[in-house]
């Protein structure tokens, strides 16, 4: 193994994981168990997201910033929509061949 | 005190010298540029300097207040990152153009008449077009010429709009002017292109990724910056601005998703972001412009490292194609962490840069009470964590492994990288130094409320998390060579059949009558002599049929003036403008 013992990232498989899972530092990407640790810390702190929020003071400027979970639940609804439509809508009508423009 | 000179100077000159230095001192000497230009720059009081008379108007090349000295610092800090980031390269015409590119967007930033103003934009034009043909490659050579092509039509259009508004005001002082007249559509419009909206935007996703590893990081700061500073100078405040800035925070992104070539993934990322920019100018208070500009300063920095990042990917590597890369983390770490930091920095993630400037457009446009704006807005910015964010460092260092194992980037890059990744750092945890520089001080601003971190840190999980599911379930689409069509589909294939239909079958046409009519009057006359004159008589008459053209458009469109006197004023003047710089643009293509 190359790996530098000191690359507290490369273990991660979604890089917004970083802040969070400092301490997967000495892991390698390559072990299966790492990545299961990994994933388990990034869903954990997914969880920890959703519970907090009920212990915030919200000022919300728009009455629907003050619904439980808003963001979190906008988030995923957001990506979800935006990766369909990149794939089914947009992609069908304007992939060409390489050469198109040649 | 010392005697300062135009910002602009230290750069351009100092470019012109960099042929004759040799050996190790050449990259002293290229550091030494910026620095000495950010010496200078901090010596340079607020205020007018160095008004010149020429032909009867006063050329300003010092208008000096805390919005061109944002934009100056910034210029300054990239310069000389990009500089580090490019000092393996051993020609020196890119070393002069990166200069001397530098110089002119200090030069459009400082000027305070149209006149200057105008020509150290060409100038930018000019200096970056060589950052691009620098690759040498055939996609360079093409992308270069489009660029050049597309930013002269810009360009006309703001002369004439500098023209026609010279004539009217009999100014040619350089400050807020507003869309009120058909002269500022003009310039609005010039101003437009170089800031990529939506339709004229092609030349960047077209550009950026053909150009050299190290102009591509001049590139992503100057131009499109330049053209967010003479908005937010000219046109603060203008409606339009604020859904041309939706627009463009949200079109990108699905574009990105489905791209291919990383570099291209940011250059659509860079027009999602400037999209910010352009909606916090737009709505236009104290709080929003303060956002726009202070993005602009962040996004120099992440896009550069992000860009940086990919760059030495693609030195080591060879290879810049999603489809191509995967793994690298394995033997580039330092480049992936510092990818990461661009990353996280340009989707926002608490205490990085983005959050702390982005969320100002978000507050003031929730302030404004602008619904679906905010929507857009929210939408784009888990859409950029979506493609910047996760996409370009998760395809390039992570994914499958290529089985590639390349060396670890250059050291010059890695501290090009260091240095900025170190400040997307710090100005996201510390943010209070690069508020005390914006233009507005009256409202004070505080990001970090507990609402706002969860709520962002909830957005950008819960787009990783529909990123992961995606993925592992298979629905995310595949990375695929090829080429997606975009409007520049418009100057790339229309023109060029346009120009095959006046060449092929309206030629034949020509030519076809030229021949059988001759021959028609002289088999039914008989002599050769009055054949010529039938000729004649058709040409006549087909002559005075043409000529009688622009008279009936000419009533058609008084007709059509009339009519659309019932229309606001507004429609009109847009209408018009962007139906002439679509055809300036077919045309030039």
């Amino acid at each position: 193994m190359k790996e530098k013992s000191d690359a507290p990232h490369t273990s991660n498989q979604a890089p917004d994981e970083e802040m969070e899972t400092a301490s997967s530092k000495k892991y390698l990407f390559d072990n299966p168990r790492n990545v299961k640790i990994l994933l388990r810390t990034f869903f954990s702190s997914l969880l920890v997201l959703l519970v907090i929020e009920f212990f915030i003071h919200k000022h919300p400027h728009f009455p629907w910033e003050g619904w439980h979970e808003f963001y979190a639940v906008f988030g995923f609804v957001a990506c979800v929509a935006l990766v369909l439509a990149a794939k089914y809508i947009l992609r069908p009508l304007v992939k060409r061949g390489e050469d198109y423009y040649d | 005190m010392i005697d300062t000179v135009p910002p602009a100077t230290v750069f351009i000159f100092g470019a012109l010298l960099v042929p004759f230095i040799r050996g190790k001192w050449k990259s002293a000497y290229l550091l030494l540029i910026p620095v000495v230009g950010f010496i200078n720059l901090i010596n340079i009081p607020e205020g007018t300097h160095w008004v010149v008379r020429f032909v009867g108007y006063d050329l300003v090349f010092g208008k000096v207040d805390r919005l061109s000295l944002l934009f100056g610092y910034i210029f300054h800090l990239i310069s000389f990152i990009a500089l580090i980031y490019a000092l393996h390269v051993k020609d020196d015409l890119q070393h002069m153009a990166g200069l001397v590119y530098a110089g002119s967007a200090l030069g459009v930033i400082f000027s305070g008449d149209l006149f200057s103003f105008f020509v150290f934009w060409e100038l930018l034009t000019v200096a970056s077009i060589f950052l691009i043909w620098a690759r040498g490659t055939k996609e360079s050579r093409g992308a270069g010429f489009r660029y050049l092509l597309v930013h002269s039509a810009g360009g006309l259009c703001l002369l004439a709009g500098i023209v026609l508004h010279v004539y009217q005001t009999g100014s040619i002082a350089f400050g807020y002017m507003g869309l009120n007249s058909v002269a500022t559509y003009f310039i609005f419009f010039g101003f437009g292109l170089n800031c990529a909206w939506p339709i004229l935007h092609p030349w960047l996703t077209d550009a950026y990724p053909a150009a050299t590893i190290t102009g591509t990081i001049f590139l992503s700061a100057f131009t499109t910056k330049c053209a967010v500073y003479a908005l937010a100078r000219a046109f603060p405040g203008t409606e339009a601005l604020i859904w041309i800035g939706a627009i463009m925070t949200g079109f990108p992104i699905f574009y990105a998703v489905i791209e291919n070539d990383l570099r291209r993934v940011l250059s659509y990322s860079l027009i999602n972001q400037v999209g910010f920019m352009v909606c916090g100018i737009g709505i236009g208070t104290h709080l929003s412009i303060n956002g726009a500009v202070s993005h602009a300063f962040n996004d120099i920095l992440f896009k550069a490292l992000l860009f940086m990042a990919m760059g030495a990917v693609m030195y080591r590597t060879g290879k810049i194609n999603g489809t191509a890369l995967g793994g690298l983390y394995k033997t580039m770490p330092l480049t992936c962490i510092f990818c990461m930091v661009g990353a996280a920095s340009i989707s926002a993630f608490p205490l990085f840069s983005g959050f702390v400037s982005k969320s100002m457009v978000m507050d003031a446009a929730a302030l404004g009470n602008m619904r679906i704006i905010w929507f857009i807005l929210l939408f784009a910015s888990a859409g950029v964590f979506h493609h910047a964010g996760i996409k370009i460092p998760f395809f390039a260092f992570f994914s499958h492994d290529t089985g590639m194992r390349p060396k670890e980037a250059p050291l010059n890059m890695l501290v090009a990288m260091g240095i900025a990744a170190f400040l997307c750092i710090f100005i996201g945890s510390y943010p209070w130094p690069l508020y005390s520089l914006l233009p507005f001080q009256d409202v004070g601003y505080d990001p970090y409320t507990a609402s706002h971190v969860v709520g962002q840190t909830q957005l950008l999980f819960f787009s990783a998390l529909a990123f992961s599911l995606l993925l592992l379930s298979g629905i995310y689409p595949a990375e695929m060579r090829s080429v997606n069509l975009d409007a520049d589909w418009f100057y790339r294939k229309a023109g060029r059949r346009f120009l095959w239909f006046c060449e092929k079958p309206l030629m034949v046409f020509g030519n076809f009558l030229d021949r059988y009519v001759l021959k028609l009057a002289g088999a039914s006359k008989s002599s050769p002599a009055e054949a010529v004159q039938w000729e004649q008589g058709i040409d006549r008459f087909f002559h005075v049929k043409l000529t009688s053209v622009p008279t009936v458009i000419y009533n058609w469109v008084r007709h059509l003036r009339t009519e659309m006197g019932y229309l606001p004023i507004n429609v009109t003047y847009v209408a018009i403008s962007f139906v002439v710089l679509l055809f300036l643009v077919l045309l030039l293509g």
